[in-house]
């Protein structure tokens, strides 16, 4: 008879549980990680793919230089090719005012391992002469880069697999409870599996576990938009990304060495949650088309051969839940990286297995602490 | 009443007499269709200015393609018909259309999907060499172009249009070099039995093949395909089979025509979440519908051989049909008898499509059998070797994880000429059935969409 | 290098003049891009990921194997287009118009 009995369970495997789980057992953990559908089919396969740190908030650097120096260790450390590439990632803007932003953010000594380089004007169109002349300037990330999301979420289950971790797939979990020092998970094909800690790294659906908990979150589910164009010979290998307060004029592209560039940003869709599945919304793409004229006018000849969204969980300050829960004593989060997941996987995975088996971690990830969610007890007076 | 906003996607043979049956009722359908002219593929027209007789381009089908095509020119001032434009995703309610560059939304109460089919196809080593075509754009090459696919034509795979494009290149003055059919005798014998629900069509199959015979073509049946010959710049030059008896044949050809009978166009359907179901008779997947055409999806129909493939006769039949139930579901009055007679021909036509798919067996064992350097994706140039390691080494057992990981079926065709394939090279490897590895998910756009397209402001 | 389509019939129509990679040829009015390309020559593109060439697949507008591009960079797919006066066609993929070092 299986054992289901282990230090850790890991519900959710995207790249965050998948991570973890390998990192757990780097660290000599027993794990199980159960997943409902297959590893990494949701938010982590099929994001957009930037392994990108500049832009974001200045209080997740740390943790995003403690995931860079792990995908710098690819692919040895999972031995598994991730197709990560550092070329390099540059945020350009249409106004002259956001350049002021750029710089700000460039002299924030929190981006100081970013290397970040300011380009306006002239030395811009020269670097950069496929822009369009709407952009006004840019911040280059030199050792920013982008990678596959098809892969990495499963490449890192494959990994913890192969140190011993149990990965169960179409396993779906139905309830989780505290039962005396440790938790009791029931799936709904009837098994009851056990641990004395518990990871909730169910992304979109972590809130639905961390309500279980007495622990909800403002979390929505957003559908992000992806196309892809036909493959044309490799000449764009910097990752680029407009910065503006505008939604619309939000996108990104990237291209890949088999030549295929790929495509995201605009509005996002609404998943069907039922069916757990996401369309793209058409207007995304004619806006995206738009908007890659505007940046690239060159790219107006391509054609876009394939579509496709997904379903992600963003919370209401856009920053995710990571770390202890602040009621319940051995359970763990990291879910809801709204959108900005991809490039922390790996630093995610460390630092969660770092703090489940030390109870701290070195990185600071404080502002991203399910407490921040947690009724005043003035409000909780006023609701009683 | 009529107000209804109907449109139709397809003006092949289920399109036309949909959209005939809905003027017949007081509608004024859209019919969209990609094609610049009506008849799909099955009765394309000829572009203008080509003179060669309906005898000539239709055969023993003649009466029946003049027919539709004057059908479709009676109908066309009542109807919204809209040739050259590509719908190429939907929501709920609404198509996105592209046409010249120009992209614009039409609304709908009601939808008819007759999307129709390509060739459903099984790979060999070499196929992607120049000259390699499928057997249904050999066809077309005649029929629309008057050109033969090379100065040498094998014609390989299997079902009823290998004998009829091979007798259709005869007849326009090719040369055949061979027919080579994976399917063995025995098989047909055994077929006999449901064939005989439509002992016309089995006549003229027995007589296409007596034709060739007559010309001395060779015609060779039970074959297993092990490689098409040729250089990577100039192409074919040759096909190279194992017989029945065991001996390896080759055929020195310029062109070769490859086909396994055909696949359904479910993109649309798929896209409007219509589910699917799995046909044991044909081996794959098809919509799964009502006997009168309704989708899983209400305001959703489908009619032709996108929804299930039964040719021509009975596309006609279903579109008619599909367009009848619509008519009920809007509570308008129909001819109870005239529903009745196009169950009554479909019944037959279903039981052929039976008979058929036993006769002309989808040859899913070469799928095992083909070699690791053989490529399955066309447009992505993935081996099967490849997709096997996806599955030995990554686990991936279903079509889209393996897709995911392999990038077969991710190209620009989207799948359509490897997906199956691939299903089962997957299924082989993985020892299980290929029901269970599923399907390819249908992604946008259902065509290469540019993105030079600018939308059309009303 | 040889042809690789037969005309069968329907040799009477006007002739429409091309280019292809910068030669001129003859084809008749009606015809498809594919038609016009293959007989003239074996093929119509380069393949993105082998030395091979293609030539086609489908012919209804399916496969996506007989793209082309014109000197200006539009894409045309070969079996849907028909032929014009003055086309300018071009069977291998344009350099891209951004440098290598972006």
């Amino acid at each position: 008879m299986t054992m289901n009995k282990a230090d850790v369970v890991i519900v959710g495997g995207g790249l965050m549980g998948s991570a973890a789980a390998f990192f757990l057992r780097q660290r000599g953990r027993s794990v199980i990680l159960l997943e409902r559908d297959q590893i990494g089919q949701y938010a982590s396969g099929v994001n957009f793919g930037n392994v990108r740190r500049q832009g974001r908030f200045l209080g997740q650097l740390e943790l995003a230089n403690r995931s860079w120096a792990l995908w710098k260790r690819l692919p040895e450390l999972i031995d598994d090719d991730l197709e990560f590439i550092a070329s390099g990632h540059m945020r350009v803007c249409y106004r002259e005012d956001e350049i002021a932003e750029l710089e700000a953010y460039a002299a924030a000594p929190e981006a100081a391992q970013l290397d970040l380089k300011i380009y306006r004007g002239a030395e811009l169109h020269e670097r950069f002469p496929f822009l369009g002349k709407d952009v006004k300037g840019g911040s280059y990330a030199p050792h920013d880069g982008h990678a596959n999301p098809r892969l990495a979420a499963p490449a890192f289950a494959r990994a913890a697999r192969r140190l011993g971790a149990r990965i169960e797939e179409k396993t779906e979990v139905a309830e989780v409870q505290k039962v005396g020092d440790g938790f009791s998970i029931t799936t709904t094909d009837g098994r009851q599996f056990s641990a004395a800690q518990l990871l909730i790294t169910a992304g979109a659906w972590g809130e639905k576990l961390s309500a279980q908990f007495g622990e909800p979150v403002p979390l929505e589910t957003n559908g992000p938009q992806m196309a892809v164009t036909e493959p044309v010979p490799y000449a764009l290998p910097t990752v680029i990304g407009v910065y503006t307060k505008i939604p619309e004029e939000v996108i990104y592209f990237r291209q890949i060495p088999r030549g295929n560039i790929i495509i995201g940003g605009g509005y996002r869709s609404k998943p069907d949650m039922l069916n757990r599945r996401a369309y793209v919304e058409p207007r995304s793409i004619l806006n995206q088309l738009d908007q890659m004229r505007r940046l690239v006018p060159g790219i107006g000849n391509l054609n876009i051969i394939r579509v496709w969204s997904g379903i992600e969980g963003y919370l209401s300050d856009s920053l995710p839940v990571m770390g202890p829960s602040g009621t319940v004593d051995g359970l763990f989060y990291a879910f809801g990286f709204s959108g900005h997941g991809f490039q922390l996987g790996p630093g995610v995975g460390d630092v969660m297995a770092e703090l489940i088996s030390t109870g701290s971690t070195r990185t600071s990830i404080e502002p991203f602490s399910i407490r921040r969610f947690a009724p005043s007890a003035e409000q909780r007076s006023k609701a009683s | 009443m009529a107000t209804a906003r109907v449109v139709i996607v397809g003006a092949g043979p289920a399109g036309v007499r949909c959209a005939q049956t809905l003027v017949a009722a007081g509608f004024r359908p859209i019919l969209i269709d990609e094609n610049r002219r009506d008849g799909g593929q099955i009765y394309r027209r000829q572009p203008q200015g080509f003179t060669r007789s309906y005898a000539t381009l239709y055969g023993t089908e003649a009466d029946k393609a003049r027919d539709l095509h004057e059908s479709f020119e009676h109908l066309r001032a009542q109807i919204d018909y809209r040739p050259d434009t590509l719908v190429w995703n939907l929501t709920p309610g609404q198509l996105c259309c592209v046409s010249q560059g120009e992209h614009s939304t039409v609304d709908y109460d009601a939808l008819i999907l007759c999307t129709g089919a390509t060739d459903r196809l099984m790979p060999i080593k070499g196929w992607q060499l120049g000259g390699t075509y499928s057997l249904g754009g050999a066809q077309i090459a005649l029929k629309a172009q008057a050109v033969s696919i090379g100065h040498r034509v094998v014609f390989m795979g299997s079902g009823p249009l290998l004998y009829l494009v091979a007798s259709q290149y005869l007849k326009a003055g090719a040369n055949v070099a061979a027919v080579l059919d994976t399917s063995p005798l025995g098989k047909r014998i055994k077929a006999l039995p449901k064939l005989m629900a439509r002992p016309r069509l089995l006549f003229t199959g027995m007589k296409l093949l007596a034709q060739l015979r007559q010309a001395k073509v060779p015609v060779h049946l039970g074959i297993s395909p092990l490689q098409v010959l040729g250089e990577a710049d100039s192409g074919v030059s040759g096909v190279q089979v194992q017989t029945a008896r065991g001996e390896t044949l080759t055929v020195a050809c310029d062109a070769v025509a490859l086909g396994y009978h055909l696949r359904p166009e479910t993109q649309l359907a798929d896209l409007a979440g219509c589910l699917l179901r799995f046909d044991e008779a044909s081996s794959q997947w098809l919509l799964a519908t009502d006997d009168a055409g309704r989708t899983s999806v209400s305001g959703i129909y489908a009619a032709g051989d996108g929804a299930k493939i039964r040719g021509a006769d009975a596309a006609e039949c279903a579109g008619r049909l599909a367009a009848l139930a619509l008519l009920q579901d809007l509570q308008q009055p129909v001819d109870a008898a005239q529903v009745a007679e196009q169950h009554r021909a479909l019944k037959l036509m279903d039981e052929f499509r039976v008979g058929l798919a036993q006769a002309f067996p989808w040859p899913a064992e070469q799928a095992k059998a083909l070699p690791d350097d053989a490529i399955v994706c066309r447009c992505e140039m993935i081996s099967a070797g490849e997709l096997r390691r996806t599955v030995s080494e990554k686990g991936a057992c279903e079509v889209n994880r393996a897709k995911a990981f392999s990038r077969v079926g991710m190209g620009r065709c989207q799948g359509r000429y490897c997906a199956q394939a691939g299903a089962e090279v997957i299924a082989a490897a993985a020892g299980i059935h290929v029901q269970e590895v599923g399907r390819q998910r249908g992604q946008a756009p259902v065509k290469p969409l540019s993105m030079l397209t600018r939308e059309v402001t009303p | 290098m040889s042809a690789r389509f037969v005309r069968l019939a329907e040799q009477g129509r006007p002739i429409v003049r091309l280019k292809v990679d910068g030669e001129p040829i003859e084809a008749l009015q009606g015809d498809t891009l594919m038609v016009a390309l293959l007989t003239h020559g074996p093929a119509l593109r380069q393949s993105e990921f082998d030395p091979g060439s293609r030539a086609g697949f489908c012919l209804m507008g399916a496969c996506q194997d007989c793209w082309v591009w014109t000197r200006s960079g539009e894409r045309l797919r070969a079996c849907s287009n028909e032929v014009r006066e003055g086309l300018d066609i071009i069977t291998q993929q344009p350099e891209a118009i951004w440098p290598l070092r972006g």
